[in-house]
């Protein structure tokens, strides 16, 4: 009796929660849609002329038409190379000085003055400088990303190893784990869900910095979009290079989350129906 | 056999915490020791685990001096300490690194078999309750077979009834591999059903107050007027190591409000 009552209710159950998992992502694009929606029908009933906002239509247009011609994909492209090679070196370093400066007292001391100090300085400010340095080419534009992304991801890891319980920490002692067996088996999964929030925190930052690093004298990327459509008058031209930073800027933060999800399932997070 | 030789442990902050221990563990002993709170219970424990060596005299376990985590000492913490990343069972067999995979694969299951969570293998620790939580600590601790295993107020954080269950737990497990037990507990009741032997410890600085045999057959029977003998003895010895002195009036009021004797 029992048993079948249950037979009968997993399958549905089970395509409930299918449902659910296709449903819960789509239930956050509700607010933009509409949004988009509301605005065209504005245009389109004499509300607006939507020059300077142009009506989804026409930023659509502008898109199918950038693309038809390559430069999207183009820009696109400049910009998220630029992203991800500040990205990887700003992580490299944030990661290795982090780890470094949480695990011993003395590095910490002799470091972590110095890069907080170079931490107050707004990081643009150092444009100039990495020009004449490293010209005005890639070079400097991916220097200026790196060190973006850098910050965050240091607080980030020397935060995490420096609060990693001691009590843990005491298991790993109590059977005798080596310097190396320690770091791999204790250290490394207990800093985990930290690490990944500083990496996200970082690309975030990578993101905002590419566009001052394009702002500040490029030929192509989604950065150079925005300036030339500011130049030429073409808003629509802006509000589509936007649209292509938030679509980029979005996917490569659940780029993150989905690789990092497998190592994190045994988080206890609090969990919102 | 464990030696404690004049064992004294001074914290770098000044606390004196231990003085002057001295006793002798036969393998296979189940040895408890109860006091007052801070008396220095824990401190001991960690000195023979190597975790916090002594500040004077030695540890010795079978001619060995322990200054650092030995193979053959295992501990249990008040609480289960157990890692959060790792499946039960992986929990279980975290001291086997090293093991064929087989023998590993073996123990471990042996060892959840014998604290009943052999369902709970292949769930995280944030899945279980508290009691079954500490039933994979003591596991955990088990599972290399060491020699002696150091229990640190292990049941202190569970109902009565979960308490009394795996105070059977821990006896059928010791009975299997015999390791010596030393253990710290605040419930004297506890005390008498583990205990072949109870220490009472005084505090300021922790010193060896009394000990008390306890060879009532086993299993203990709570309610048996032998039970009660060995209950009142425990229980005075304590209330002699807690006086220092005569007692201020705060200290009686408080006795008083918990019940006579058992404040801590
Ligand atoms: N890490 C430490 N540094 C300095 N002093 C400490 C430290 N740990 C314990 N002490 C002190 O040493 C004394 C003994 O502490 P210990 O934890 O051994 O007591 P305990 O008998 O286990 O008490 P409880 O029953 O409350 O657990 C206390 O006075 C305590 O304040
Ligand atoms: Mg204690």
């Amino acid at each position: 009796m029992t048993a079948g009552v249950e037979q009968a209710g997993v399958p549905q159950a089970a395509s409930k929660a299918g449902a659910a998992r296709v449903l819960r992502p789509a239930l956050g694009l509700l607010l933009p849609i509409a949004l988009a929606v509301l605005w065209e029908i504005a245009v389109r009933m004499g509300f607006s002329n939507g020059r300077l906002v142009p009506p989804p239509s026409v930023i659509w247009n502008t898109f199918a038409d950038l693309a038809a011609t390559g430069e999207l994909q183009q820009h696109a492209f400049a910009t998220i190379w630029r992203v991800a090679w500040g990205f990887l070196f700003g992580v490299l370093a944030g990661t290795i000085l982090g780890a470094i400066a949480g695990y011993s007292a003395l590095t910490y001391r002799l470091l972590d003055p110095t890069l907080q100090g170079l931490r107050a300085v707004p990081s643009i400010a150092w444009v100039p400088l990495f020009i004449l340095w490293f010209g005005i080419f890639e070079a400097s534009k991916i220097i200026l990303i790196a060190v973006g992304v850098f910050f965050p991801v240091y607080l980030g890891v020397m935060g995490a190893v420096l609060s990693v319980d001691r009590k843990i920490v005491e298991v790993g002692r109590v059977f005798r784990l080596s310097g190396l067996a320690m770091v791999r088996r204790i250290l490394l999964p207990a800093v985990m869900p930290a690490y990944v929030i500083a990496l996200r925190a970082g690309l975030g930052l990578g993101w905002m910095f590419v566009l001052a690093a394009e702002f500040l004298g490029a030929s192509t990327g989604l950065g150079f979009l925005l300036i030339d459509g500011q130049q030429l008058g073409k808003p629509a031209q802006i509000v589509a290079a936007i649209v292509a930073f938030a679509i980029l800027g979005k996917a490569s933060d659940w780029l993150i989350v989905l690789v990092s999800s497998p190592f994190l399932r045994w988080e206890d997070r609090f969990a919102r129906a | 056999m464990l030696v404690l030789d004049r064992v004294g442990k001074t914290y770098p902050n000044g606390v004196r915490a231990l003085d002057g221990i001295s006793l002798a563990v036969a393998p296979g002993e189940i040895f408890v020791t109860i006091g007052g709170s801070g008396c220095g219970k824990s401190t001991m424990l960690r000195t023979i685990s190597g975790l916090d060596p002594p500040t004077q005299g030695r540890v010795v376990l079978d001619g060995t001096i322990i200054t650092a985590p030995h193979e053959q000492i295992g501990i249990v913490f008040q609480e289960p300490r157990l890692l959060p990343w790792l499946h039960v069972a992986d929990n279980v067999g975290f001291g086997l690194e090293g093991y064929p995979k087989l023998e590993r694969r073996m123990r471990v299951a042996g060892a959840l078999d014998r604290v009943g969570l052999t369902d709970k293998a292949r769930v995280w620790p944030r899945e279980l309750s508290g009691g079954q939580a500490q039933r994979v600590a003591i596991a955990r601790a088990l599972v290399p077979r060491p020699q002696v295993l150091l229990l640190d107020e292990p049941f202190s954080a569970l109902d009565a009834f979960t308490r009394a269950d795996l105070q059977d737990h821990l006896l059928d497990l010791w009975a299997d591999l015999k390791p010596t037990l030393v253990m710290v507990t605040h419930d004297v009741e506890e005390a008498i059903v583990l205990a072949d032997r109870i220490m009472v410890l005084r505090a300021h600085p922790g010193r060896v107050y009394e000990e008390i045999a306890c060879d009532l057959p086993r299993p203990r029977d709570r309610q048996s007027a032998a039970f009660d003998f060995v209950k009142r003895r425990v229980l005075a010895a304590l209330d002699r190591s807690l006086d220092r002195g005569a007692p201020t009036v705060e200290e009686g009021e408080t006795r008083a409000a918990a019940g006579g004797g058992l404040w801590w």
